[in-house]
């Protein structure tokens, strides 16, 4: 395909500093694992349980999620009714949502002393165990859900309205819509779906450092963080690190060969299907159920967290202030690191110039995830520094990182889009570098600039993995801090927190993607 | 054959307003501009869309309130006509058995329905490996097997090149002669609906404002059609 005339002389060189820089801040780290790596007594049987359960809860979580989203993604494919926008953009809410304030909010519903335990005991069955695996496949679904409906809602409102009128005029009954219209794009969608959410299971490590733990549910991630942190046997958290990154490369691997599915879906979700099939009451009624129980689902857990940490709030000790406080700078400090990153590879990469090679570094904190790069920095910086002194802005580069991959997701049809439509009038008016930059490109960029940013601030926000290994008691995150309120069983403080960081959480993304919506150009 | 009697619907700010006559064995074209009715017509008459007002008539059945497969027609869309999992052959078999359990006499219906459009050659093969022609020739083919007396085109050959469209207009009139279809054919193009048709109706507005045979229309044709011409 020729490449676009348009200025050249902008970001070519820093898109590729930058994606070389990239590169070193995640194969730097690897080095160091793999070199630290004590792989002459290989992996124990508690690693090996590791890993077996790091495959079979992400497989079980995959599973139930696709599975349960079918029907939800088919009612709401197909039903319209008051409300169903607001039920679609709640499916993207928790991509933004700080783990452990899930944790907290199923623990209010799901848990001993949660509503469901409540009802049980009064018909005299026994109370809901949160704890272990079933807690850890419970909390990924939770988040994965929403994915996975939104992924196979896409794909249902792609069929072509004429097939659905063709079904109608041919007389098809709903078994044969099932089988030649619906089955074969749940052919094409749930694989790609399904691998992803066994991607991001297996990387999951907040989820079962709060729920799991214990030799039944220790996920890799989690055996990493004990063998570093309560074993201090440093050779074992790095080969650890590397069965890891195995795993992910495998499960990547997988996601690209398989499918490639739009993870940006959410555009153009707002126009139910017409459906003749769907017109019995027993249909209208089983899409009711679905509907009701996914929104219940989500909203309940957090509806437990606000009601619970309302009142909590004002009373917060002085030391939760001082931990939301550097999570704002934190999460400030990152969305402007993952944009200034991503900015200029963004540019490259939309200019076609090594564009493969670009991708796969952008998306190479999804092999390698966070803990992983953790663990090597922490390795290569001990020599040298304190890596507690450094543990803020290790952990604001390594949530940049993470957040790498959407934001160019964000960034790079944005950028094709301008340079498409203005690439030949900026070179014919002589605009480049900076100039090209300002009056082309950035008030273009400016909503999924915001976008971007939003999600690597609330991601950030959010975070409670690799600051678990770095920080000092006197200076973790807000995450941390309720975290440890949390093992403190100081629960209203820890609801407080919760209900905090969930607003500080949705609040920096709405500030950013706010704001890059507010006089965007088109 | 087809009867609209004060049919009306409105939408966004669009009113559709029809009274119509379509006796048997006419091929009539409806003519209009992007956004004039003609779609939203169909629509109505294949039941995808319920009038507000009026009634629609079948052979003299009232069928406005029977549901879309009760009605006694088949539907050619501009797109999306055919599965793309499915073989020809099985594309066409769904207009008798959408389960697709075959008995001898049905497979035996269905190759004869391909090879009355000339594909007897290809039915093995699915819709991808398949040109835009023949792709067409197969929904046709079905058109053709499910023997509705009544036949809904909506720009069904617009995608096709103008040498292809005139020889699918011709195979259509053909099979029209050989089974006393009859057909309402949405267009935008006059020279199609002269190819085929033998009365035209033109559609502004969600109104029809001009109809008649085609030989009236083509000899002296009001000002309405003249843009068309």
């Amino acid at each position: 395909m020729a490449r676009r005339a348009v200025p050249i002389s902008l970001s070519t060189g820093a898109g590729g500093a930058v994606a070389a820089l990239v590169l070193a801040v995640i194969a730097l780290p690897l080095g160091a694992v793999l070199l630290r790596a004590d792989a002459s007594s290989g992996l124990g049987p508690a690693d090996w349980a590791a890993v077996r359960f790091t495959i079979w809860q992400a497989l079980l979580s995959a599973a139930l999620s696709v599975g349960l989203a079918i029907p939800v993604a088919r009612a709401l494919a197909r039903r319209d009714f008051p409300g169903r926008r607001a039920l679609i953009a709640l499916m993207g809410a928790p991509f933004i949502l700080p783990v452990i304030v899930a944790v907290l909010g199923l623990l209010a519903v799901f848990g001993r002393q949660g509503g469901i335990s409540a009802a049980l005991r009064l018909f005299g069955l026994p109370e809901l165990e949160i704890y272990g695996w079933q807690g850890v496949v419970l909390a990924h679904v939770f988040f994965n859900l929403p994915l996975a409906v939104r992924l196979i809602l896409q794909g249902w409102l792609a069929i072509p309205a004429e097939r659905f009128r063709l079904a109608a005029t041919l007389g098809f009954s709903a078994r044969d819509i099932a089988r030649h219209i619906e089955r074969p794009m749940l052919r094409n969608v749930a694989p790609g779906a399904f691998l992803v959410i066994f991607l991001i299971s297996t990387t999951s490590f907040a989820v079962a450092l709060t729920l799991g733990g214990g030799p039944r549910a220790t996920t890799v991630e989690l055996a990493i963080y004990q063998a570093f942190l309560f074993e201090f046997d440093l050779g074992r958290a790095a080969l650890l690190g590397l069965v890891q990154v195995g795993i992910c490369v495998v499960a990547g691997a997988l996601v690209i060969g398989v499918a490639r599915p739009n993870l940006a879906a959410g555009t153009g979700l707002d126009q139910p299907v017409r459906r003749w099939d769907a017109q019995t009451s027993g249909a209208r009624v089983f899409d009711g159920v679905m509907i009701a129980a996914a929104a219940a689902f989500l909203l309940l857990p957090l509806l437990a967290v606000v009601l619970r940490g309302a009142g909590a709030i004002p009373g917060l000790p002085p030391g939760v202030w001082m931990a939301a406080l550097r999570s704002v700078l934190l999460s400030l400090a990152t969305a402007v690191l993952a944009v200034g990153l991503a900015l200029p590879m963004a540019i490259l990469i939309a200019r076609g110039r090594a564009r493969g090679l670009l991708e796969v570094i952008g998306a190479l904190s999804i092999a390698v995830s966070p803990l992983v790069i953790g663990t090597g920095l922490f390795l290569i910086l001990r020599p040298v520094i304190s890596p507690t002194a450094a543990a803020l802005p290790i952990t604001g580069l390594v949530n940049a990182l993470a957040a790498l991959p959407f934001v160019l997701r964000a960034l790079v049809p944005g950028i094709e889009q301008a340079e498409a439509g203005y690439g030949r009038l900026a070179l014919s008016l002589g605009l480049s570098g900076r100039q090209y930059l300002r009056h082309v490109l950035l008030p273009r960029l400016r909503r999924p600039l915001g976008l971007g940013a939003g999600l690597a601030a609330a991601l950030a926000m959010g975070d409670l993995g690799v600051i678990t290994l770095f920080a000092a008691p006197q200076q973790g995150t807000l995450p941390l801090e309720m975290y440890r309120l949390m093992g403190a069983y100081r629960t209203d403080d820890a609801a407080g927190a919760a209900l905090l960081l969930l607003l500080l959480s949705l609040g920096v993304f709405w500030v950013f993607d706010r704001g890059g919506r507010l006089n965007a150009a088109t | 054959m087809l009867r609209l009697e004060g049919i009306s619907l409105g939408f966004d700010g669009f009113t559709l307003v029809a009274d119509l006559e379509v006796p048997r064995g006419t091929r009539l074209a409806v003519l209009g501009a992007s956004g004039s009715g003609k779609t939203t017509l169909l629509s109505v008459v294949a039941g995808f869309l319920a009038p507000d007002h009026g009634r629609i008539l079948m052979d003299g059945v009232d069928v406005t309130e029977a549901p879309v497969p009760a009605r006694p027609l088949s539907v050619l869309f501009q797109e999306g006509n055919l599965f793309p999992h499915l073989s020809a052959f099985d594309n066409v078999a769904l207009g008798l058995r959408p389960d697709l359990r075959l008995d001898e006499e049905t497979r035996s219906r269905v190759e004869e329905a391909l090879s009355q459009v000339g594909l007897a050659a290809v039915s093995g093969r699915r819709p991808g490996a398949l040109s835009g022609g023949q792709r067409s020739r197969v929904a046709l083919a079905r058109l053709l097997l499910r023997n509705k007396p009544l036949a809904l085109l909506d720009e069904p050959f617009a995608a096709l090149d103008p040498g292809l469209r005139a020889e699918m207009m011709t195979l259509l009139a053909e099979l029209c002669d050989a089974t006393g279809l009859t057909l309402v054919m949405v267009s935008h193009d006059l020279r199609d609906a002269e190819r085929l048709c033998d009365a035209l109706i033109l559609m502004q507005d969600g109104h029809i404002v001009t109809r008649g045979t085609m030989a009236d229309l083509t000899a002296n044709p009001p000002d309405a059609l003249m843009p068309w011409r």
